[in-house]
C-alpha cells in the first residue's frame, strides 16, 4: 500500500462490509417488525408493558441491572411427549399400549410413530413440544428468548453475564411485593444472595398515626427499628412493576412450544 | 538527552531501509518534532493517566462487593451496577483511546519525519476528550447512562468525545499528509485504518442507539458490532501498530516480515469486523452463525501477528532475511545492540511491556475467538470468561502496550529521564502478577461457573457461591493493577510538574534576564565614573 488512500479504500470496503452485514442488513429485516401472533390463539405478542413497567425499565437502565442479570433463556433443542387424551373403545389395549411405549422425551417422529400407534389402537393423542436445556430445566423460561420478545423495549437489556439469575421470565415466578422485599434486603428472601441491597430507592420513616399499608412486610432481622416503617420510592415501585412483567413465554412461530 | 536522541536515530537502524536512511536527518529536525508533539503528548497522557487510577479505584469498589454486597449499598452513585461500567469506560475511554492516540501522533512524526503543526488545536482537542470522559462518567454513576455496553456515556459526553476525536485525527492525518519521509512503514496501515475506524463506528452506534434508536434486538445486533469493532478491531489496529514500531526498534532487527504484516492487516480488518454476536443471540440465525465464522477466520491475523512478533524478536545473530540491507544498516545494527540492553536489560523497561502486551494479545484474542465457538460457548457465555477475556484484552495487551511506549516516548519528547525510573520498572513487576491474579481465577472460574450452569441439578446459588473464592482473589490482582497505575500516574504527573518547573523557572531567567543587564550596566557606569572622579 503506497498512501493514505488506499489504507482509506482498505478501510471503506472492510468496516463498510461489516456495516451493511451487521447494521443496515438486520435493520432491513427486523427494523419493521410487528406484534406477532400467538401460536394457536389469535392474540398477538408482545403487548407494550403497562405505563409503570416502562417507567421501571428506566429504573433497571439506570442502575446497571443487566451488569449481572441476562434476559435471554437459551434452549439446546425440543423434545416431544405424547399425551392420551381419550383412551376410546378399548381402554384395556390402549393402556397396555401406553405402558409398552416411551411417550416423553421423544423426537418428532418417534412421537408420530407413538401417536399413530395409540390412534390405531383406537385411543386419542396428542403431542406436546417442549423446549429442553439448563435454562429451561432450571424454570427459567419454557423456551428460549427470541427477537418478538423485544420489540418494544428501549433500551433492549439483553445482558452478558449471569452473577444472578436470568430475569426474562421473572414476572411468572414472583410479585411485585417480592421484588420490593429483595431490592430493599435480598437476603431476607434469598438466603446467601450476592446481590447488593438497594435501600436507596427505599424510605425509613417514622409511622405516623398508622403503619401505612404499603410499607415493606419485613422478618425482624431486617426490620427497621421499632416505631419505624420501610416505604419503597416511586422508582422501586416502578422497578418492581417492570420486573413483574417480564413475562416471554408464549408460544411462537420461531420457537413453537405446545406445553 | 543527547543519548536519547542517539538511541532514536539508531533506533530506526531496525526499521527499513529508506527509512533507516533517514539517520542523516540532522538532530535538529529530532528536536523540532519532539518539541512540537510536547505539549499535546503531555495533555493526553496526564488526563489519561489520571482516569487510568480512577478506573482502577472503581473497579476495585466494585470487586469489593463481592466481598460484602451491603459494601456502599446506600449509595446510588456507587452500587454495582453504576461503578462497574463507570470503571471500564474510565479504562476504555479515559485511557486506552487517548493514549492510543498520543501514541499514534508520536508515531507519526517520527517515521514521516515531520514536526507537528499547530500544536494548539490536539492540545485543546485533548483536553475536549478528557472534559468528555469526565461528562460521561458522571452521567454513567447518576444514573444516566445509556444502557449499551461500551456505549454508556450519554449523549452530552458522546458529543464532546467525537470532535475531540475528530479534531486528533484530522491533525494526526495532517501530520501523516505532510510526511517527509513517503514511503509507508507497517504501522502507518494499522494507525491510519483506527484513525477512520473510530469515527464511523462510534457514530453509528451513537445514531441507531442513542440519537435514533432502532427497534427491538436491532440494538443488540447494532451494541455487538460497535463494542466488537472498538474493543477487538480498533484496540488491535493501535496495539499492533504500536508494536510493529517498537519490535524491531528494541531486538534490532527488521520487522518479519512486511509481506507478513500486509496479510496480518488485511485479514484483521477483513475478518475481525464481523466478530461479536454471539453464537444463541435471540436474533436470526444467520447473525451469530456468520459471526462465529468470521471469528474462527480471526485465527489467521492472530497467528499471524504472533510469527512476527515471533520472528522479529528472537534473539539471533544470523542475518536478517530483509534483503538489500547496506553495509552501513549493520554498522548500525551493532551500535544498536547496545541500546537494546539499555532498553531491555534492567528488566521491566518499555520492550518488557511491549513483549508481554504481544503475548497478552494473542491469548486474549484465543479467548475471543473460542467463546465464538457455539460448542465452547455453551459453557463461557453469560459467565466471567467473558470479563476475564475483556480485562486481558484492554490492559494486559493494550494498556500495557501503551506503558510500553510511554515510557519510552515521553521521556524524549519532554527532554528529560523519567523522573523516577524504578518506580516504572516497579510498574512492570507490580502489573504482570497482577494481570494474572485478575484474568487467571475469572477465567478459570468462569468455566468452573458455565459447566455448573449447564447442570441443571447445581443450584444456581451453589453456582454463584463457587464463583466467589476467584472473584475475591481477583481483587487481589485489581489492588495489583491499583498500585501499578498509580506508580505510571505518579511518574508523568512528576514529570508534567518538573517540565512546567521548567518552564517557569526559565521564564523567571527571562523575565529577570533584561534587569540584571541593565542594573550591571548602571553599575558599571558607576563604577567608570567613580573612576573617572
Amino acid at each position: 500500500m503506497k498512501n493514505g488512500f488506499w489504507i482509506f479504500l482498505a478501510v471503506f470496503v472492510a468496516l463498510g462490509g461489516s456495516w451493511c452485514g451487521f447494521v443496515l442488513a438486520p435493520e432491513l429485516q427486523l427494523g419493521g417488525a410487528k406484534q406477532t401472533a400467538i401460536l394457536n390463539s389469535s392474540d398477538v405478542y408482545p403487548v407494550g408493558r403497562p405505563g409503570e413497567a416502562n417507567q421501571g425499565l428506566s429504573v433497571y437502565r439506570a442502575n446497571g441491572c443487566a451488569a449481572c442479570h441476562t434476559e435471554q433463556v437459551r434452549q439446546t433443542g425440543v423434545a416431544c411427549s405424547v399425551t392420551l387424551t381419550d383412551a376410546g373403545k378399548n381402554p384395556e389395549a390402549v393402556t397396555n399400549l401406553i405402558l409398552s411405549l416411551t411417550l416423553t422425551n421423544l423426537t418428532k417422529e418417534e412421537a408420530d410413530v407413538a401417536s399413530g400407534k395409540i390412534t390405531a389402537a383406537g385411543g386419542k393423542a396428542e403431542i406436546h413440544t417442549v423446549a429442553t436445556g439448563p435454562d429451561i430445566a432450571r424454570g427459567w423460561g419454557m423456551r428460549q428468548s427470541v427477537a418478538e420478545d423485544f420489540l418494544h423495549d428501549n433500551p433492549v437489556q439483553l445482558g452478558g453475564l449471569r452473577a444472578g439469575p436470568d430475569l426474562s421470565n421473572i414476572g411468572a415466578r414472583a410479585d411485585a411485593n417480592w421484588q420490593l422485599l429483595h431490592l430493599y434486603a435480598p437476603q431476607s428472601v434469598v438466603k446467601g444472595s450476592t446481590m447488593p441491597p438497594f435501600r436507596y430507592l427505599f424510605e425509613v420513616r417514622k409511622i405516623g398515626r398508622e403503619p401505612s399499608s404499603n410499607a415493606l412486610k419485613l422478618p425482624p432481622e431486617f426490620a427497621p427499628p421499632a416505631g419505624y416503617e420501610v416505604l419503597p420510592k416511586p422508582e422501586a415501585v416502578e422497578l418492581a412493576a417492570y420486573l413483574s412483567s417480564l413475562r416471554a413465554n408464549v408460544p411462537l412461530f420461531s420457537a413453537p412450544i405446545s406445553p | 538527552m543527547t543519548v536519547n536522541k542517539q538511541n532514536e536515530d539508531s533506533g530506526r537502524a531496525a526499521l527499513p531501509r529508506r527509512q533507516a536512511d533517514q539517520q542523516v536527518s540532522p538532530t535538529g529536525l529530532m528536536e523540532k518534532i519532539d518539541a512540537s508533539l510536547r505539549v499535546p503528548l503531555l495533555a493526553l497522557f496526564g488526563g489519561a493517566a489520571f482516569w487510568l487510577v480512577v478506573s482502577s479505584v472503581l473497579a476495585m469498589i466494585a470487586s469489593i462487593k463481592f466481598h460484602a454486597p451491603d459494601f456502599l449499598a446506600g449509595c446510588p452513585v456507587l452500587t454495582y451496577g453504576r461503578v462497574q461500567p463507570a470503571a471500564d469506560n474510565a479504562l476504555l475511554y479515559g485511557f486506552c483511546i487517548p493514549a492510543g492516540l498520543g501514541v499514534a501522533l508520536w508515531l507519526f512524526a517520527q517515521l514521516g519525519q515531520t514536526p507537528l503543526r499547530g500544536a494548539i488545536v490536539p492540545v485543546v482537542a485533548a483536553k475536549l476528550w478528557h472534559l468528555g470522559v469526565l461528562v460521561g462518567l458522571a452521567g454513567v454513576l447518576s444514573g444516566n447512562s445509556t444502557g449499551f455496553a461500551w456505549l454508556e456515556f450519554p449523549r452530552a459526553g458522546s458529543v464532546i468525545l467525537f470532535f475531540a476525536y475528530l479534531l486528533l485525527a484530522l491533525w494526526a492525518m495532517m501530520n501523516f499528509a505532510a510526511r517527509r519521509e513517503r514511503a509507508l512503514y507497517p504501522s502507518h496501515w494499522f494507525l491510519v485504518a483506527a484513525l477512520f475506524w473510530f469515527p464511523w463506528i462510534y457514530s453509528t452506534a451513537n445514531l441507531f442507539l442513542v440519537a435514533w434508536p432502532v427497534r427491538g434486538v436491532v440494538q443488540a445486533i447494532i451494541g455487538w458490532w460497535f463494542a466488537g469493532n472498538l474493543l477487538f478491531v480498533w484496540l488491535t489496529l493501535v496495539g499492533i501498530g504500536t508494536a510493529f514500531y517498537f519490535l524491531p526498534k528494541f531486538s534490532g532487527r527488521p520487522l518479519q516480515s512486511h509481506y507478513l504484516a500486509l496479510y496480518a492487516f488485511w485479514t484483521l480488518i477483513l475478518f475481525g469486523t464481523w466478530c461479536g454476536i454471539p453464537p444463541g443471540a435471540p436474533v436470526p440465525a444467520w447473525l451469530p452463525v456468520l459471526s462465529s465464522f468470521a471469528a474462527v477466520l480471526t485465527v489467521v491475523p492472530v497467528l499471524a501477528v504472533a510469527a512476527i512478533a515471533w520472528q522479529t524478536s528472537r534473539r539471533s545473530d544470523a542475518p536478517s532475511l530483509e534483503s538489500g540491507v547496506t553495509s552501513s544498516l549493520r554498522l548500525e545494527k551493532s551500535a544498536h545492540r547496545a541500546d537494546t540492553t539499555t532498553n531491555c536489560e534492567p528488566k521491566g523497561g518499555p520492550y518488557c511491556f511491549i513483549r508481554f502486551g504481544l503475548l497478552s494479545f494473542v491469548l486474549s484474542s484465543l479467548m475471543l475467538i473460542a467463546m465464538a465457538c457455539p460448542r465452547i460457548s455453551q459453557v463461557t457465555e453469560f459467565t466471567w470468561f467473558g470479563p476475564a477475556q475483556t480485562q486481558l484484552q484492554l490492559y494486559g495487551f493494550f494498556a500495557m502496550m501503551m506503558f510500553g511506549a510511554i515510557y519510552h516516548l515521553l521521556p524524549r519528547v519532554v527532554g528529560f529521564e523519567l523522573p523516577f525510573p524504578k518506580l516504572a520498572r516497579l510498574h512492570f513487576w507490580i502489573s504482570v502478577p497482577g494481570v494474572v491474579l485478575l484474568v487467571l481465577p475469572l477465567a478459570i472460574g468462569g468455566m468452573e461457573q458455565g459447566m455448573k450452569l449447564n447442570n441443571p441439578n447445581i443450584a444456581f446459588m451453589d453456582a454463584t457461591k463457587a464463583m466467589l473464592p476467584f472473584l475475591r482473589t481477583s481483587t487481589i490482582g485489581l489492588l495489583l493493577i491499583l498500585l501499578g497505575n498509580s506508580l505510571f500516574a505518579l511518574n508523568i504527573f512528576a514529570m508534567t510538574f518538573k517540565w512546567e518547573l521548567a518552564l517557569v523557572k526559565k521564564a523567571v531567567a527571562l523575565v529577570k534576564t533584561p534587569l540584571e543587564t541593565a542594573s550591571a550596566s548602571a553599575s558599571l557606569q558607576r563604577d567608570q565614573g567613580e573612576v573617572k572622579a
